[in-house]
């Protein structure tokens, strides 16, 4: 089953008008398209809301699709603003977009890389999804800075995140590449890490902005 | 692709010697394979990105003349930092008939991203696995032979430091014959169609393959692309807008794409080559590694390190024992007598004699300082200083003090020229380019002019004032003092950044003791050839001083200054010899309190403001070398009016407070 973009976002804003705003229907009129649009049919069709006197209602089918589709919208945002660093309305109109190509396990590797988030850059919440609590149970930190890594502690590197691309180069220069193996030899008083057979060390700054996963 | 063949084929039967340059990662041993090669010594160090500077040599190999180029080490042939451009300036504008490419076996896949860029470029490549010892005793096994031919290009394995490989280098360099056809290393289709578009719309020639320049001009290199754009002419405009689209499009993460590509190049390359053993073997120095770069064992180990080299060799049997017999018994009592006796027979002229064995004669005063004072100090210093160099412990120091530099607006880094500060100023200030940032060389290099003494100073002023132990312990905490307030006022002061940090943390090992005579030998040669001549110079400048009697207009011009922090007229004297040197003033201090002439507290006020006071001559020329007029002169002044006026407040501090008296 795949929703059409416009059933995608009655749903979504049924639910915060449900879940998140305590009203017990929405009304069409609050969106942007007509309410003879075939989105609602599709809606109908597959049994997740009900139309009763010009109001929608959620049917028990729906509240959990709207619930993921929520949590795609806000993982989206949060993959604009955290690692695309796109903010604002720009942020906001491509987070709308992008959360439709969010389904069949891509919500599951994004909100993977951005380890399991729980709000959204609003201050939302983001419900969490199979991922999320399989997490939790393995007590998988997932993709996070070296700093959080503990004296010994092995991974691979996940990605580099800096503005700076001297210092981009220069890690890369160091064999610090997503894909390889990395070990957080020391933590204080700098990181040592080691790639291969080789050690560095590096300073805070510098360990904040190489993600690595375990 | 066999740019490099055409070109070299004139130069080997002109009978002109042969270019090769060594090149690599930093500290893999390259200095080491040039001392191999010419028999010549280039100091080796066992810390990263030593040689700022390039040395050349000459051999001969099989009866054909070399001329050996060693680098700096640079980890890409795309630059990031001043020794890499160095490093590349020699690629570039040098055509060597060959370039071996030096890398460290234990990160065989890592540094073939290098050897790679090299075979790339068209360069005439040989490839030496460097560090094979090491590499085996962690039970890395290496096929040498798999490796030449999956690259194309001559390989040796060898442990430079152990004398092996060296002949077959030697074999391999006469041999070399450019291969007609190069190994070509394909990119992924698309990267392939952005260089062959860009590649495609050079028209000149170059040493460097077009196709190499095609992904340097890609990741925007500056100085390539000014070389290319002077080299195009008119065509260049189009170049430019290529590169300019290519680079827009892909601008998310062209950098990323090509190290990993690359890095999947070398993967690739070492799969079937280069076997681990399952598990990590942890060797005996790595042990010790850990031991020194944690704080709880490291600051123990770090303060054992400074009493015994420091303070019992350099400056209880360097300063005192060698001290004491070369300038004591062998200078005063049998040298100096003899020398005077023999000039005063050989010229008649009083005048003469006095330039020579006068009170500031060249000999008797000039030598004297140079031979029997610094030099044993000087020397037992970058003894000290080179075996733990070669140790590995240096880089290990830098990390352990970072975060406390990050204070002063330096990076741990910066321990390097501070350490190397305590034994030569001058060099330690020559070192400080190898800081990231001209914020931090400034730093350092105000913090150096300062309140780091030179050993030739500090074995002098411990000497001086070890008769009053609470005067040492002033003079101490006073430096200590200075340097924490100056530095911390920097880091604030000074606009920029704050640095970053990283560094290669090379293996622990133990040093050879040749390597170690080595290095101290050049440093000590270095060294003489500075200062002897400045100091014969200050002799000559204070004899004609004294005839003409500007000396003591010069040393009344300075009695109110003198007498304002609380000093004798007399130590304008060592205040003069201390602008030519300041070891120099301090000895000058040493002569006035032999003769009795201060109190402890002038003693340590003078010493305070002399170790504060201009740096000598040849560091305030280093300074004007490396930082340029302004910035030095603006050290040079605020450093002379900090360190009266700290004498000033000094003297006044302990007037007060009735300390040392």
């Amino acid at each position: 089953m795949k929703l059409s973009e416009k059933a995608e976002e009655i749903l979504e804003a049924l639910w915060i008008a449900v879940e998140e705003g305590g009203a017990a229907f929405l009304d069409p009129e609050k969106m942007d398209f007509p309410a003879d649009d075939p989105a609602y049919r599709e809606l109908t069709g597959y049994a997740m809301i009900e139309i009763r006197q010009g109001m929608i209602y959620f049917r028990p089918e729906g509240i959990n699709e709207g619930k993921m589709t929520i949590r795609r919208h806000r993982l989206a945002e949060r993959l604009m603003m955290d690692v695309l660093n796109i903010r604002g309305d720009d942020g906001e109109f491509k987070a709308c977009q992008f959360e439709h190509l969010l389904n069949e396990g891509a919500d599951v590797k994004v909100c993977t890389m951005l380890n399991h988030p729980t709000t959204c850059p609003h201050g939302k919440p983001i419900p969490p999804g199979e991922c999320c609590a399989q997490a939790r149970a393995e007590g998988d930190l997932g993709v996070v800075p070296l700093t959080e890594f503990k004296s010994g502690q092995e991974g691979e590197i996940a990605y580099i995140q800096t503005e700076d691309n001297k210092k981009m180069q220069k890690l890369m220069a160091m064999g610090v590449l997503p894909g390889n193996k990395i070990v957080l030899v020391q933590a204080y008083p700098s990181y040592i890490f080691r790639v291969g057979y080789s050690e560095f060390a590096i300073d805070t700054n510098l360990a904040k902005e190489i993600f690595v996963r375990k | 692709m066999a740019t490099c063949c055409s070109k070299q084929t004139e130069t080997t039967f002109s009978g002109n010697a042969r270019k090769v340059a060594l090149v690599g990662n930093p500290n893999v041993g390259k200095s080491v394979l040039f001392n191999a090669l010419t028999g010549a010594y280039v100091t080796v160090s066992n810390y990263p990105g030593t040689s700022v500077e390039v040395s050349r040599g000459n051999a001969t190999v099989n009866g054909q003349q070399w001329e050996v180029i060693d680098t700096p080490g640079m980890y890409s042939i795309h630059t990031i930092t001043e020794e890499e451009r160095v490093a590349r300036e020699i690629l570039l504008h040098e055509t060597p008939d060959l370039v071996i490419h030096v890398l460290d076996a234990r990160n065989l896949e890592r540094m073939l991203a290098m050897t790679i860029q090299l075979i790339e470029a068209g360069l005439p490549v040989i490839l030496v696995v460097n560090i094979m010892d090491e590499a085996e005793r962690m039970g890395l096994s290496i096929d040498l032979e798999l490796l030449q031919q999956k690259l194309g290009i001559p390989v040796i394995g060898a442990a430079t430091a152990r004398k092996r490989g060296i002949d077959e280098i030697r074999a391999a360099m006469s041999a070399y014959r450019c291969p007609c056809e190069q190994q070509r290393f394909e990119y992924s289709r698309l990267l392939e169609r952005d260089i062959n578009e860009v590649a495609g719309l050079m028209q000149s020639d170059y040493i460097l393959s077009r196709r190499a320049l095609a992904l340097l001009l890609l990741q925007q290199d500056e100085e390539i692309t000014e070389l290319v754009s002077q080299r195009e002419g008119d065509g260049y405009a189009a170049l430019a807008e290529k590169v300019r689209e290519i680079a827009f499009d892909r601008r998310e993460s062209f950098h990323l794409d090509l190290s990993l590509e690359r890095n999947e190049m070398g993967r690739r390359i070492v799969n079937g080559v280069f076997f681990a053993p399952e598990k990590r073997v942890v060797t005996a120095a790595e042990r010790l590694s850990r031991l020194a770069v944690q704080p709880l064992t490291g600051m123990p180990m770090l303060l054992i390190v400074l009493y015994f080299g420091l303070y019992q060799f350099v400056g209880v049997f360097g300063a005192g024992t060698v001290v004491d017999f070369l300038e004591k018994q062998i200078f005063v009592e049998i040298f100096n007598p003899w020398i005077t006796s023999t000039i005063k027979a050989l010229i008649p002229w009083e005048v003469i004699q006095e330039l020579f064995v006068g009170e500031y004669g060249i000999i008797t005063l000039g030598i004297r300082y140079a031979v029997g004072i610094i030099l044993p100090i000087v020397a037992t210093f970058f003894i000290f200083f080179s075996f733990l160099e070669d140790t590995g412990y240096f880089p290990r120091l830098a990390l352990l003090v970072d975060r406390l530099f990050k204070h002063f607006g330096m990076s741990g880094r910066a321990v390097i020229p501070m350490v190397l500060g305590f034994g030569c100023d001058t060099m330690a200030t020559m070192v400080t380019r190898t800081l990231e940032t001209t914020r931090e060389r400034i730093i350092a290099t105000i913090l150096l002019s300062l309140a780091i003494p030179c050993s030739a100073q500090l074995g002098v002023i411990m000497s001086l004032l070890s008769k009053f132990p609470g005067a040492l312990a002033v003079w101490g905490g006073c430096l200590l003092l200075l340097f924490i307030v100056v530095g911390m006022l920097s880091a604030r002061i000074l606009p920029g950044e704050a640095p970053m940090f990283y560094m290669e943390i090379p293996p622990m090992r133990l040093p050879q003791v040749g390597n170690v005579i080595t290095k101290t030998y050049t440093r000590m040669q270095w060294y003489f050839m500075e200062i002897l001549p400045l100091f014969v110079l200050a002799s000559v400048l204070l004899w004609l001083g004294k005839i003409t009697g500007f000396f003591e207009v010069m040393i009344n011009a300075m009695t109110p200054v003198m007498a304002s922090i609380g000093l004798p007229r007399e130590t304008a004297v060592a205040f003069i010899f201390g602008f030519f040197r300041r070891d120099y003033g301090a000895a000058g201090l040493y002569e006035l309190q032999t003769k009795g002439l201060m109190d402890a507290r002038q003693l340590t006020v003078a010493a305070v403001t002399l170790t504060l006071f201009i740096p000598c001559v040849a560091q305030f020329l280093i300074m004007k070398k490396e930082r340029g007029w302004k910035v030095a002169g603006a050290i040079g002044i605020f450093v002379s009016l900090f360190a009266f006026g700290s004498g000033y407040v000094l003297n006044k501090a302990l007037l007060v407070t009735g300390l040392l008296s």
